[in-house]
C-alpha cells in the first residue's frame, strides 16, 4: 500500500536520512522503532509532505506522493498524528475534531462530519465528555486521544502515529495500543512510530529499527523480539519501563 | 465613534489571530477606504451603495498586496520583524496616499443626509446610527465565520499550530492571504462610515489606527468581543473626557488610556473567559 524507496533527506547542510526503505502493507501495523534523532519523524513528515526528499521516492498504491502537498497527500488518505501531539489548545475539543475534516470538507456535508464525530467520540468517551473544553486543558493522555482522532476524522486509509505513548500516564498507554489493535481490526493500516520499542512491539505485526538515518535490521515482531541486537539495545530498558 | 474603534481593532484581531502579528498598516486600510469612497462617490458621482462595496474591495485588494509583497517574502522571519515591516508598509501607503490625493482634507457625503436628530435632548447625526447598525452587522458576520464555517476554524489553527494546520491539510499561505484580505476589508468599512464626521485625509489612518489598536489592548488582544468591548469603551470615554474636560485633549485621552491599560493589564480587561476555561479543567 506504502511504499518508500531509499529516501534521502537534508535539514540545510545535514542530511538526517540517508536512504531509507520499507513497504506497508494493507491492513498491517508497522512499527519504525530508533533512539532520540534516528530520524523517525523525518520519515512521517516527509511522506505527508512537510519535508521533500532530495532523491528516492514515495509510492501509495503504486502512485508517486512524494512531490504532493501535505493537503494532496492527506487527501489521498494519508493522515499523520504529529509527535507532541499538537492539538490547536485554543480551540474546543469538537472544533479539532472538526478541523480533522477539513481535507474532505469539499465531498461531505455537515451531517456527515457529524456522524464522524460521534463515531471517534464512541472510540474516545472522554473526548465527548469534555467537547466544549479548550483542548488545551485536556492532560497529555487525552490530548493524545484528540490528536488521534482527529487524524480519524480525515477517513485515512494509512495512519501515521508518531510516539503517541511519548509523556502519556500508563493506563492510558495501555488504551491507546488498544485503540490502535481495534483500529487495525477494522481495516486501518497504520505506521507506529515509537521509542518505547516494548510498546510497539506489543502491538506491531512487522517492524523497522531505524540508527542513525538508516534501516538496520527488520523482520516480523517475533522475529525482532528473538533478536540479540533488538533486546540489548531496545528492550532491556524498556521492558523495565514498561513494567515498572 | 467608538463603533467604527471597535471595527478597526477587530481588523487587527483578524490578522492577529491568523498570525500572531500586530499589522500597524490597520489605520492606513481605514483610511484608503475613506479616500475611495470619496473618490468614488465625488469624482465618479457613484451613488453610495456601490461606491461603498468598490471601496471595500479596492481595499481589500490593497490588503491582499501587502500580504504578497511585505509579509509572503518574510515567512521565514520572526515575528517582531514582520511587526516592523508593518510600520513600513503604514508609511508606504500614507506616502502614496498624499501623491494620490494630496494633503487634503476631503468631507465625505453622509449616508442619509446630515441634520442631526434629536433623542431624548441629545442631538445624533443620523451617521452615527449607520456606524452602530454597520459595526452590528459585521459582528455578526465575524461570530458566524469563526463559529460555524470550517474556513473560519482553520484560520484560527493556523495561528495555533502551523504544523499541525498543514497536516490537516490546510493551506497556510490562503488563510494569511484571505486575514489580510478580510481586514483590508474591515478597516476599509470603518474608514468609510466615519469619513463623513471625521473628514477623509491621507495621514487620517494614523490617529485612527492607533485608537483601534487601543481599543484592542483595552478588550484584550485576539479576543473579538473585547475589540468590541474596547471600542465602545474608548469612544465613550473620550467624550466624556471630551465633554468634561476640553475636546482639545480627545486624542491625548486615547493614548493616556492606552498606556495605562499596557501598564495594568496587558492582557486586556476581559480575561474572564480564560479564566473560567482553565478552571474547568481542573
Ligand atoms: N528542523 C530541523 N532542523 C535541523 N535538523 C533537524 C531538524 N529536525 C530534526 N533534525 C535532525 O534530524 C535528525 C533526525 O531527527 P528526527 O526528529 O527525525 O528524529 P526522531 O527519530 O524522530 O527522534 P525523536 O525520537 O527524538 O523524536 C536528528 O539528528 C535531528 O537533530
Ligand atoms: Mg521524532
Amino acid at each position: 500500500m506504502l511504499r518508500v524507496r531509499s529516501i534521502k533527506v537534508n535539514y540545510g547542510a545535514i542530511r538526517a536520512l540517508k536512504g531509507v526503505s520499507f513497504h506497508v502493507k494493507e491492513g498491517e501495523i508497522v512499527t519504525l522503532i530508533g533512539a532520540n534523532g534516528a530520524g523517525k519523524s523525518t520519515i512521517l513528515n516527509t511522506v505527508s509532505g512537510l519535508l521533500r526528499p532530495v532523491s528516492g521516492e514515495i509510492l501509495l498504491k503504486d502512485s508517486p506522493i512524494h512531490k504532493l502537498s501535505p493537503a494532496q497527500i492527506v487527501k489521498l488518505g494519508v493522515s499523520q498524528t504529529p509527535e507532541g501531539r499538537q492539538v490547536f489548545s485554543t480551540l474546543s475539543v469538537r472544533d479539532n475534531l472538526i478541523l480533522g475534516a477539513y481535507p474532505r470538507r469539499k465531498q461531505s456535508d455537515k451531517s456527515e462530519i457529524r456522524k464522524d464525530v460521534e463515531e471517534v467520540e464512541k472510540l474516545f468517551p472522554i473526548l465527548k465528555e469534555r467537547n466544549k473544553q479548550a483542548a488545551g486543558t485536556l492532560s497529555g493522555g487525552e490530548q493524545q486521544m484528540l490528536a488521534i482522532a482527529r487524524s480519524l476524522m480525515a477517513r485515512p486509509k494509512i495512519l501515521l502515529l508518531d510516539e503517541p505513548t511519548m509523556g502519556v500516564a500508563p493506563i492510558m498507554v495501555a488504551e491507546i495500543l488498544r485503540t490502535v489493535k481495534k483500529l487495525r481490526d477494522g481495516g486501518m493500516t497504520v505506521v507506529l512510530i515509537e521509542q518505547n520499542a516494548h510498546a510497539a512491539l506489543s502491538v506491531a505485526d512487522r517492524g523497522y529499527v531505524l540508527e542513525t538515518g538508516r534501516v538496520v535490521l527488520d523482520g516480523t515482531v517475533e522475529e525482532l523480539l528473538e533478536n540479540k541486537e533488538v533486546k540489548r539495545a531496545y528492550l532491556g530498558k524498556g521492558y523495565q519501563e514498561v513494567w515498572e | 465613534m467608538g463603533g467604527s474603534y471597535a471595527i478597526i481593532a477587530l481588523g487587527y484581531t483578524i490578522i492577529y489571530n491568523g498570525t500572531n502579528i500586530i499589522n500597524f498598516a490597520q489605520g492606513e486600510f481605514v483610511m484608503l477606504g475613506g479616500l475611495f469612497m470619496v473618490t468614488l462617490t465625488g469624482k465618479f458621482g457613484l451613488s453610495i451603495f456601490p461606491a461603498f462595496l468598490i471601496a471595500v474591495a479596492a481595499t481589500a485588494l490593497v490588503g491582499l498586496l501587502v500580504e504578497r509583497l511585505a509579509i509572503h517574502p518574510l515567512r521565514n522571519a520572526d515575528v517582531m520583524s514582520v511587526i516592523i515591516v508593518t510600520i513600513g508598509m503604514s508609511i508606504l501607503l500614507r506616502g502614496i496616499a498624499m501623491l494620490v490625493w494630496g494633503k487634503d482634507a476631503y468631507a465625505a457625503q453622509h449616508f442619509s443626509g446630515d441634520k442631526p436628530i434629536e433623542i431624548l435632548g441629545a442631538t445624533i447625526l443620523p451617521q452615527s446610527f449607520w456606524v452602530i447598525g454597520i459595526m452590528i452587522l459585521v459582528v455578526v458576520a465575524l461570530q458566524v465565520f469563526y463559529r460555524f464555517t470550517i474556513t473560519g476554524k482553520a484560520m484560527l489553527a493556523c495561528a495555533v499550530n502551523k504544523t499541525a494546520a498543514r497536516l490537516m491539510g490546510v493551506n497556510v499561505e490562503n488563510m494569511l492571504m484571505l486575514s489580510f484580505v478580510l481586514s483590508g476589508a474591515l478597516g476599509a468599512v470603518a474608514g468609510i462610515i466615519i469619513a463623513p464626521i471625521t473628514l477623509a485625509k491621507y495621514d487620517a489612518g494614523v490617529m485612527l489606527g492607533l485608537k483601534g489598536f487601543c481599543a484592542c489592548i483595552l478588550g484584550g488582544l485576539g479576543s473579538g468581543t473585547g475589540a468590541v468591548v474596547g471600542g465602545l469603551l474608548l469612544g465613550v470615554i473620550e467624550s466624556l473626557g471630551a465633554g468634561l474636560i476640553s475636546s482639545g485633549y480627545k486624542d491625548a485621552i486615547a493614548f493616556l488610556i492606552l498606556l495605562i491599560a499596557l501598564f495594568l493589564r496587558p492582557q486586556g480587561l476581559l480575561p474572564l473567559k480564560e479564566m473560567m476555561m482553565r478552571q474547568e479543567s481542573h
